[in-house]
């Protein structure tokens, strides 16, 4: 079985799976599959509408996926994405509300504010893995929290008075696209989703093809290897959690500019950051893989709606199909196994 | 071969073991094809093979976790289906893995028992365990104490752990996989006399190994195989290290590396009172001094622990110096960066070449430019070129005789002996002015040694300094020009291995004759 094989296979039998022990759980609680998955098939991509809806969920759990993915090909696991895309969403917002400018300059300002406020959150781990070895994961935790507090303090405190949300974005600042909009049927699908695009062609490139990928990836697999051959190890894991916290960020700008044009006080966390790991995980830190989980992800979330309306299943239902996904790509050595067995026998 | 002969002269052995004609294949590769081995009772019966020979395999078969295609297993004279490890453990066979199967945190005794736990009233009875260990080491003279945590003890006597996990689970034929890879020459020693100890009382062992030295020590018998077939079985008493050789590479072998009288010329690397400290601050090479010149090879040799990796390490800036001068071509290199040091002219072959080497994950391809890949043809404009590194690749490989599928390949899945082949090629081929080459042959087999050593000599003859660490005496003594002897972090004596003898090495080794004279 060639490896590139198993790593497309894996993924796949694992949605099977987890959709199969999905309609076991519906029929148990005396629901039927059928029409609970056609209620969710609908609800994803039933009409152009839903359709819009599906592909707008998907672009931040691109860059969240994308972000968790970069950090792990480099040998970091970056659980603190949730946190660099809150900073990132309050980062561009705050431009897009503050600014007086043309477009051309202001939405890229925008963003890019979005991605330097996601970069220094991650910078901030990065440098204590690097200077004192503090691991990562203990550290993007606690500015996951600090990151909710601040931004929720300062939209009540210091962008705003005292109210909920921050004022509306500038025009000039908004990712949406009226065109994308009346071919969806009136979705609220913004232009963030060519960005996703390019964002995971730019990780690809950045991986694959440049030198700095190749130093990323040494120092990801081998620290002393990397360290002998005169790469500095150090440079390498400040540099990567920054990159990641930047793909973090710019997913918080889409929200900020694309989906919501604000941001407000949020009681807990979006949970995309943490998706993220879960997109990561399906799509095998791979580019496209993060643009195909990503794009499974955001039609089981969107569909999901769909199912108490359609067919009286509660779409929490979703979510245990997302957490049996997640289970059996874990136990991807099962998969394997069972489609080794599967390939014996057809070999007989 | 006329010369190979089973077991003559001795008429109705018992033998313990038989496996007779054994053929293993794996997707069409023959690992195993008519592979006899007969193990008699009380003997010590080496196994030898270059890597990749199929040793392992064969042992596989025998512990159950390969079933043969064909040939037949007979345990004292019965013949036997070994379906799995726990049937191997029944029958009285036990294995003493080359890397250790060792829970770190746990005791001595809780290691030996784990899986086969004595129990009373639902409780884990370790005070009897303890006292079964402590016999069964008391027996063997193995001198393990049960109640030591496995992190806390030698890798020496983690090693008895396992032969004692063996031999509590009643095993009557013990097979030790490459028992002294991990060892020191002190510890070698001891472990023979224990494998003396257990025949003594009995039992019957299988050595696999490459090192003929330790054949022709302890062993009765010796079956060689050869890429997957069985040459035979010859008695040790009847044979000799180059004989032995020859049967495991299919030719002739020389041990004894040739080469021309050096032409040393102008100090390439001068190091003067150099000071590093180990990781935990205290100072492992003190105030050392040494030259090397161009067109010579020195060879450090040390007991291991005296000062050697942190001098490698100073040298190639892996570790910054506390005090002294390094100065390479006149030029002070002294805590340099690791990648300073490599472009100003030092190759280095480093002891661990998995941990230092090698990123196991790259392909053997990408490897081959691990310190130059940010250098023309290889990048440009911060974009890789993998086309010119695999071209790059694909000469290395071809040169230096690296056996791979192909350059595209995980360097993980070659042989130890064809990892080390690519580093020194991608050494080599930058052509350093220094080559450092520490253990390079550690773990190898003797084709691939004698290829090794003809590379290091042919750097010197084109003129470059070779600074050579070894453990091996035989290597140190074979390769080098000059002998320098580190004891305690400095270097106590220079001397010339043509007018020196191993005695004496051994005893400026041990510091026992501190300040003799350079008679160079």
């Amino acid at each position: 079985m060639s490896k590139k094989w198993t790593a497309f296979a894996v993924p796949v039998v694992s949605v099977l799976l987890g959709l199969f022990a999905g309609a076991i759980i519906m029929l148990i609680s005396g629901n039927n599959p059928a029409a609970g998955y056609a209620a969710l098939w609908n609800g994803a991509f039933g009409d152009l509408f839903y359709t819009g809806e599906t592909l707008r969920q998907m672009t931040p759990y691109v860059f969240a996926g994308l972000a968790v993915a970069f950090a792990f090909r480099t040998g970091l696991f970056n659980i603190g994405v949730e946190g660099q895309l809150l900073v990132g969403w309050l980062a561009s917002v705050w431009v897009g509300v503050a600014f007086e400018l043309p477009k051309i300059i202001h939405l890229p300002l925008a963003i890019l504010a979005g991605a330097l406020a996601g970069a220094v959150w991650g910078f901030i781990p990065g440098f204590l893995k690097a200077r004192l070895r503090v691991h990562e994961v203990i550290v993007t935790i606690m500015m996951n929290y600090t990151a909710l507090h601040v931004t929720n303090h300062l939209i009540r405190n210091v962008i705003s008075d005292g109210s909920d949300a921050t004022d509306a974005i500038k025009e000039t600042a908004s990712l949406r696209s009226p065109f994308l909009e009346n071919i969806t049927d009136f979705s609220s699908l913004h232009n963030g989703i060519y960005l996703a695009a390019i964002a995971a062609l730019i990780m690809w490139l950045m991986l694959e093809k440049t030198t700095l990928g190749y130093e990323l990836r040494a120092v990801g697999y081998n620290q002393q290897a990397s360290e002998y051959a005169g790469m500095s190890v150090n440079r390498n894991i400040i540099l990567s959690m920054v990159i990641s916290g930047a793909f973090a960020g710019i997913g918080g700008a889409m929200q900020g500019l694309g989906t919501f044009g604000n941001m407000f006080i949020n009681s807990g966390f979006s949970g995309i950051g943490f998706d993220g790991i879960a997109v990561a995980l399906l799509g095998g830190n791979t580019a496209i893989g993060v643009v195909l989980a990503a794009l499974l992800f955001g039609s089981l979330k969107v569909g999901s709606l769909n199912m108490p309306l359609e067919s009286g299943i509660p779409n929490e239902l979703v979510e245990i199909v997302i957490a049996l996904i997640i289970f059996f790509v874990a136990s991807s050595y099962m998969i394997t196994w069972l489609l080794g067995r599967f390939k014996k026998k057809e070999a007989k | 071969m006329e010369d190979v002969y089973l077991h003559k002269g001795v008429k109705n052995v018992d033998y313990v073991i038989e496996m007779l004609g054994i053929r293993k294949e794996f997707n069409g590769f023959v690992a195993n094809d008519d592979v006899t081995l007969q193990l008699a009772k009380g003997e010590i019966h080496a196994l030898l093979g270059e890597n990749g020979a199929g040793k392992s395999t064969l042992m596989n078969v025998l512990f159950g976790l390969y079933q043969p295609e064909a040939g037949e297993i007979k345990v004292n004279g019965k013949p036997v289906h070994i379906t799995d490890p726990n049937k191997a453990n029944d029958l009285g066979i036990g294995m003493v893995h080359q890397h250790f199967m060792l829970v770190d945190n746990f005791t001595v005794t809780e290691n030996i028992i784990l899986g086969n736990e004595p129990k009373s009233g639902g409780k884990i009875d370790v005070k009897q365990a303890e006292k079964k260990v402590r016999e069964l080491s008391e027996q063997y003279g193995l001198a393990v104490d049960p109640t030591a945590k496995i992190s806390d003890i030698s890798v020496g006597m983690q090693q008895r752990v396992e032969i004692l996990k063996t031999l509590y689970r009643g095993a009557e034929i013990l097979i030790f996989d490459e028992p002294t890879a991990v060892l020191t020459p002190q510890e070698i020693k001891e472990l023979i006399q224990i494998m003396r100890a257990l025949i003594s009382e009995g039992k019957s062992i299988i050595l696999i190994t490459h090192k003929l030295k330790e054949i022709m020590e302890v062993c009765d018998r010796v079956t060689v195989i050869r890429k997957g077939k069985g040459i035979g079985t010859v008695n040790v008493s009847e044979t000799d290290p180059n004989h032995l050789a020859s049967l495991m590479v299919g030719r002739e072998v020389t041990f004894k590396t040739e080469k021309t009288e050096a032409m040393p010329a102008q100090n390439v690397l001068e190091i003067r009172d150099l000071t590093v400290n180990d990781p935990r601050g205290v100072a492992a090479v003190r105030g050392l001094n040494l030259d090397v010149r161009a067109g010579e090879i020195i060879g450090i040799c040390g007991v291991d622990g005296n000062g050697q990796t942190e001098l490698i390490e100073a040298i190639t800036g892996l570790r910054k110096a506390a005090g002294g001068t390094i100065t390479l071509n006149g030029k002070d290199i002294t805590s340099f960066k690791p990648r300073k040091v490599t472009e100003s002219g030092v190759g280095h072959i480093p002891q661990d070449r998995h941990k230092h080497g090698l990123v196991l994950d790259y392909s053997i391809g990408v490897n081959m430019v691990l310190q130059t890949y940010y250098q023309k043809p290889y990048s440009k404009s911060g974009f890789m070129n993998y086309k010119e590194v695999y071209k790059k690749a694909k000469k290395l490989i071809k040169e230096f005789d690296v056996r791979t599928p192909s350059e595209t390949t995980p360097a993980r899945a070659l042989s130890g002996g064809n990892q080390q082949k690519a580093i020194i090629g991608r050494e080599i081929d930058r052509n350093p002015d220094l080559l450092i080459a520490a253990q390079p042959t550690r773990g190898l087999d003797v084709g691939a040694i004698e290829f090794i050593h003809r590379r290091l000599i042919e750097q010197r003859d084109n003129g470059k300094a070779v600074l050579l660490l070894s453990f091996e005496l035989d290597e140190i003594m074979n390769v080098s020009d000059r002998i320098a002897v580190i004891y305690e972090g400095e270097i106590v004596a220079v001397v010339d291995p043509k007018k020196t003898t191993e005695q004496e090495l051994g005893l400026l080794m041990a510091g026992s004759k501190k300040g003799v004279s350079e008679h160079v």
